[in-house]
């Protein structure tokens, strides 16, 4: 548990090292700032596009994080033959998987909470010039504690997509990895679609087959409760609880069968 | 740092400023040159269906642009619809059956928007507004107005303000009382709807087209409004109500003075020699009142409450 304590670490020392990580955070405080702008297009939803411009440019930004880096945590060790050097140490294999998703999970973490101040530093300005008559108008307050729902959930989100980076890069290049982590993503929003296969297609072995994609793939949409929050519509503990909890099984499941395909990889 | 070692840095800098002040210089030239060339982008928006299969994340945020989309589009729209008819005169009855400025994607626009967002509450309330103005304020199509309205209490059946505008549209844009007063009374039905709207549905049925009615139902539009936009709409209307009731009471006493004395009336210096009105009269906006024609008061074009509306019951006839 050390050793990965130390690893994790690391991993996060080297990520905040890493100069295109403060220039995605950058970008996306900057897109929130201009959501100010944008806001004053919208015939009185300006706080609806701050708050939808805000969640959606931290569920972005932090995929290309989790994504670009979740696939080079291996793969730079391999590419810079440190992993010899690693594997000589007292450190078994599938210590170094989980401290080096340990350390990116903590990069994205800090890096999501100094998104989400950011977004609500945006609203707390908008919410502060506004008179009282509008302050009572809206249907849901400026500094609404209910979007840190929503950032939960795209955390939870984004380690799935992380552990999902991380399994692909214990056996392929990082290219591929990279092409399949997105592909995946993707996938994960539609699985809505497979789950309904049966709906359009006649054959049985297609129903089938769908109906085993859709339990295999992850479901990401569960994750997305954007409209919810802004428009002040609830989120139950319950609901939240489910869906961190599958998001937490589907990890583990990606972690060790990661780790399983780590430890028996030939690095010669 | 010696001077001999800032020369690099200083011609860095220097040449950081001119190569900026050339890149402006050039982006100015070539828009003015080359101005940008826009598409008819009429024909590169996509159906709803494929709107919604493309954007498989984020449909928030997209709904959010199509709506600012569907905003400009009105804009745009209604500001060459009002530049043509001001500028033109109207085309005889048999070839003014399309309008020279078409709203066409005005309700694809809102219907990808509430798509992508069924519970964005605004796109509902102002789309069916910009929907049910008449041309050239808007396309004039009460039964879109109607028909958006319907999809929004699909999704959020619990929304009485919906049935309030329903019946707002059935009032002002189709004078149909009877539907007006239905729509008043099932959004009164829902639970948490105000009072008023039961006793606004049986005004409606009783004296549709009534000022007092009217007054009422803008009344209350106002005070419901969660928006600056729709407050101020309301408002605006209030005081139109009452620059009518104040040209009304003019006319009367303009008539009678001009009865009285034998002569039309030319301008209010003749009112306030008279005594009728102690000094010249001003619209609610603070504009004064104007005499467009003898013993004819008018408001005036300057005025923020100009034109005034022409209220359902004038409009029908009634």
């Amino acid at each position: 548990m050390r050793t990965l304590g130390w690893i994790a670490i690391n991993g996060f020392r080297e990520s905040v090292r890493d100069k295109v990580l403060y220039s995605l955070v950058a970008f996306a405080i900057l897109l929130m700032g201009t959501s100010y702008v944008l806001g004053q297009l919208t015939a009185g939803q300006d706080l609806k596009i701050m708050k939808d411009l805000g969640l959606s440019s931290i569920a972005i930004f932090g995929l290309f994080m989790a994504v670009f880096i979740g696939i080079g945590l291996v793969s730079k060790e391999v590419e810079r033959r440190s992993i010899y050097g690693l594997l000589a140490k007292p450190v078994r294999r599938h210590e170094i998987l989980l401290g080096k998703f340990a350390g990116l999970a903590l990069t994205l973490t800090v890096n999501i909470a100094v998104m989400t101040l950011a977004l609500y530093a945006v609203l707390a300005y908008v919410g502060w010039g506004e008179n009282q008559f509008a302050r009572q108008a809206r249907e849901v307050p400026a500094l609404d504690p209910a979007l840190l729902k929503a950032v939960a959930l795209i955390l939870v989100q984004l380690m799935m997509v992380t552990a999902i980076a991380l399994f692909f890069s214990t056996f392929s290049t990082p290219i591929l990895s990279a092409g399949l982590t997105f592909g995946v993503y993707i996938a994960g929003y539609f699985s809505q679609d497979l789950r309904n296969f049966d709906q359009v297609v006649n054959s049985r072995a297609a129903q089938v087959l769908a109906r085993g994609l859709y339990y295999v793939l992850p479901n990401l949409s569960p994750f997305d409760v954007t409209s919810q929050v802004v428009h002040g519509l609830p989120v139950t503990a319950r609901y939240m609880a489910v869906t961190i909890a599958y998001g937490v099984v589907y990890i583990a499941m990606l972690l060790i069968a990661g780790a399983t395909i780590f430890s028996r990889r030939d690095f010669k | 740092m010696t001077v001999r070692s800032r020369l690099p840095v200083m011609y860095a800098v220097f040449a950081v400023v001119v190569l900026g002040a050339m890149s402006v210089g050039l982006q100015m030239f070539r828009d003015a040159r080359y101005p940008l060339t826009t598409s008819q982008e009429e024909t590169l928006y996509l159906t709803q269906r494929a709107t919604g299969r493309m954007v498989f994340t984020h449909r928030s945020l997209v709904s959010d642009l199509y709506w600012i989309r569907a905003i400009q589009y009105f804009g745009e729209h209604t500001q060459r619809a009002q530049r043509l008819a001001a500028t033109f005169l109207p085309p005889p009855p048999a070839l003014s059956a399309d309008p020279p400025v078409a709203f066409d994607l005005l309700y694809p626009l809102l219907d990808i928007t509430t798509t992508l967002d069924p519970r964005f509450n605004i796109a509902y309330r102002f789309g069916a507004i910009f929907l049910s103005e008449g041309y050239p304020h808007g396309p004039g199509r009460p039964d879109q107005a109607v028909a958006l309205l319907q999809k929004g209490l699909t999704t959020s059946p619990d929304k009485w303000q919906y049935w309030q505008d329903i019946g707002f549209v059935y009032y002002w844009n189709e004078h149909d009382y009877s539907k007006a007063a239905a729509a008043f009374a099932r959004g009164a039905d829902i639970a948490g709807a105000p009072w008023w709207l039961r006793s606004l549905a049986a005004s409606t049925l009783a004296k549709g087209g009534d000022r007092a009615a009217s007054r009422l139902l803008w009344q209350q539009l106002g005070e419901t409004a969660n928006n600056e936009y729709a407050r101020n709409a309301a408002r605006l209307k209030l005081q139109q109500f009452d620059a009518i009731e104040i040209i009304e009471r003019l006319q009367k006493a303009i008539d009678a003075f001009q009865a009285r004395r034998g002569a039309p009336v030319r301008s209010w210096n003749d009112l306030i020699a008279g005594r009728v009105i102690p000094g010249v009269p001003l619209d609610p906006a603070g504009v004064p009142y104007e005499l467009p024609s003898p013993s004819r008061v008018a408001i005036s074009p300057r005025s923020p409450l100009f034109p005034l509306p022409l209220e359902p019951a004038a409009r029908t006839g009634a």
